[in-house]
């Protein structure tokens, strides 16, 4: 590999810190130049993805001030670590032209938010070390309390308060199983604990699943599992718009560091059958909370956690093949998810206030909704706005429900067609089956119910919405749509990641390996 | 002095675990840095516990048993500053939440309303 192109992998950790850095000296009235600055910064962070990428041999090491590891702290970039580098500039991009409409002067200092948040997710990608995992967990921790306090007001600052208060138990989670994993194999470098931990005595070893469970009590907190992600929903909806798209990457780091570690660490018998458990109980609760929220936002929330727990019950299984289409379903789910949550304020927008609980009244009392004389309907009012965002809506519902020709259908064909192998689980893999199934036909009917009553059921009020506004939300869907229509390509890459995942030795060689 | 250290770590987590699960956002905050000098005392004993001995190598000097691991101690400088200055965010938030719900219960409402 050309020496420039080595240095690649650390622009998208250090770019976006230099870059929220220098924002914050710029005068906070000074919009257009932040924004613009934020933009630029994201669509390099994706560029320096893509050439990693495109270069034939992907997996790269760098060690940072050229200190050896495992001395050193190293980044490592992988097929899976720069797709997610990926997928979060995508969405992030999206998240920042939104907010130029209006959210971006909600509060102080929103893009250099982004930008440290951005740093903080691309080092959790590509960082090689645990606790430099740890440094930029808190990194990207401490921007989201600051992202999801944005707008300020009574529910947002409430629900920010538990959010901040879990993630900071969570972290001290965090910290233990690191330093019990640190206590037993005396390294803090992933690829050289890798290599110790087959040679640790048998009566350590117990503490070394201790550790390894504490950790993964911190990153499944973060991905929301089951009895762990009742913080999930509310937060999310209390959140602002730009805010709520860019947290839902957040949810897929701790899927990410599960995944990394459990496969590089263990191998995948460990602990698979509680993370099959807790994924599909994590769709049961998504698919109920789905059908039972009556804010839109909240149901965006909902789809966050089906997803989750998809992806968890799919490693769960153990079947190495689930694990590529599983990646291709994180990539689409977290782009539908992040669509949806901006069409979200979008949508709330434009109806009347109080709207809801009028349409629920009339469900539940049976009787006539109390604007039903229809004089001004909303044809009549602004016929093209309400058009648009219907079939925005559409567009975001086949999405989350995965229906064609929206990608997640595809994610979801490859990830039956590996636990329906002859060599896959039996039972659990058919309950997975028909709750993954239940799930998109939940997802579909929630979706439906809440579409009817917006567009079909109650007046719109004219808002004006502008074009700025709705151009990020139809650009996630034609990146979806892209990802359809690629569906080969992708999904060869997700099984090429799929398989270094699952060999680790090769990361553990490039990382140990002298030069 | 395991033994008194592992109590104490004990004794800290257990009142901070305890306070986290207070209903008023004072408590909490307490709960969370108790909790947290819990963990970097534990942190810190993942070194192993022995009095006296310097994590600082003398030139020369290459027996590493007389020497104290130094990495937990880096460790635990930057969980304190970490949790230093997310303890001082989550304070603020505390009290704008105070002055916007006009309770500090942590749901922002009394039990009773």
């Amino acid at each position: 590999m050309s020496e420039g192109l080595r240095h690649l992998v650390v622009v998208p950790v250090v770019l976006p810190l230099a870059c929220g850095a220098i924002m914050l000296l710029i005068d906070e009235r000074r919009h257009a130049a932040k924004s613009a600055m934020g933009l630029a910064s994201i669509a390099l962070i994706a560029c320096a993805a893509l050439a990693l990428i495109a270069n034939a041999n992907v997996t790269s090491m760098y060690a940072l001030g050229d200190w050896r590891p495992p001395f050193g702290i190293v980044l490592v970039a992988d097929r899976l670590a720069l797709m997610m580098v990926l997928l979060s500039a995508v969405i992030a991009f999206a998240a920042v032209r939104f907010s130029i409409a209006r959210w971006q002067r909600a509060g102080p200092r929103f893009h250099s938010l982004v930008q440290f948040l951005l740093a903080g997710l691309n080092g959790a990608f590509l960082t090689g070390d645990l606790f430099n995992l740890f440094v930029f967990f808190e990194l990207l921790l401490a921007a989201s309390y600051g992202l999801a306090l944005h707008g300020s007001g009574r529910v947002r600052v409430r629900e920010s308060l538990h959010y901040i208060v879990i993630n900071l138990t969570a972290s001290l989670f965090f910290l233990v199983g690191v330093s019990l994993l640190y206590g037993v194999t005396g390294t803090l470098n992933m690829a050289d604990m890798a290599q110790r931990i087959p040679g640790v005595p048998g009566a350590d070893r117990v503490l070394v699943e201790v550790g390894a469970a504490i950790l993964a009590i911190a990153f499944l907190v973060k991905a929301g599992m089951w009895p762990l992600g009742f913080w999930l929903p509310s937060t999310y909806a209390a959140s602002s718009a730009p805010a709520a798209a860019l947290f839902s990457i957040l949810s897929k780091v701790g899927i990410y560091a599960v995944l990394r570690l459990w496969l590089l660490l263990f191998d995948a018998g460990t602990g698979a059958t509680l993370l099959l458990a807790g994924g599909i109980a994590t769709i049961a609760y998504g698919t109920s909370a789905m059908l039972a929220s009556q804010e839109l936002a909240r149901t965006a929330g909902a789809s966050l956690l089906i997803s989750s727990g998809t992806l968890l019950a799919a490693m769960g299984t153990g079947i190495p093949e689930a694990i590529g289409p599983a990646l291709y379903y994180l990539a689409v789910s977290t782009l539908g998810a992040a669509a949806f949550f901006l069409l979200v304020e979008l949508v709330e927008r434009v109806r009347q206030p109080g709207a809801n609980l009028l349409a629920v009244s009339a469900e539940v009392f049976a009787g006539p909704a109390p604007d039903a004389d229809g004089e001004d309907s909303t044809e009549a009012k602004m016929p093209a706005m309400a058009a648009i965002l219907a079939v925005a809506f559409l567009g975001c519902a086949l999405l989350v429900a995965g229906l064609p020709p929206m990608p997640a259908f595809i994610g979801k064909f490859a990830l039956f067609t590996a636990l329906l192998a002859p060599a896959a689980v039996p039972v659990a893999g058919w309950i997975l089956l028909a709750l993954i199934t239940v799930s998109g036909l939940a997802s579909i009917m929630a979706m439906a119910r809440a579409g009817m009553r917006i567009f079909w059921g109650s007046r719109l009020r004219s808002q004006r919405i502008r074009l700025v506004e709705i151009a990020p939300v139809a650009g996630l869907m034609a990146v979806s749509l892209g990802l359809t229509v690629a569906a080969g390509p992708v999904m060869s890459y997700m099984q090429q990641a799929e398989r270094e995942v699952h060999s680790p030795r090769g990361y553990v060689e490039k990382v140990l390996s002298r030069p | 002095m395991e033994l008194i250290v592992s109590l104490g770590i004990g004794a800290l987590a257990g009142c901070g675990v305890w306070l986290l699960l207070r209903p008023r956002t004072f408590q909490v905050i307490i709960g969370l840095s108790l909790l947290s000098y819990a963990v970097n005392l534990f942190i810190f004993i993942m070194g192993w516990v022995r009095g006296g001995i310097a994590p600082v190598v003398k030139p020369g000097a290459v027996d590493p048993s007389v020497f104290a691991d130094p990495l937990p101690q880096s460790l635990v400088l930057t969980a304190i500053v970490i949790s230093f200055a997310t303890t001082a965010l989550l304070l603020v938030v505390l009290l704008a939440a105070r002055g916007l719900t006009g309770t500090d219960h942590v749901d922002g409402r009394e039990p009773g309303e």
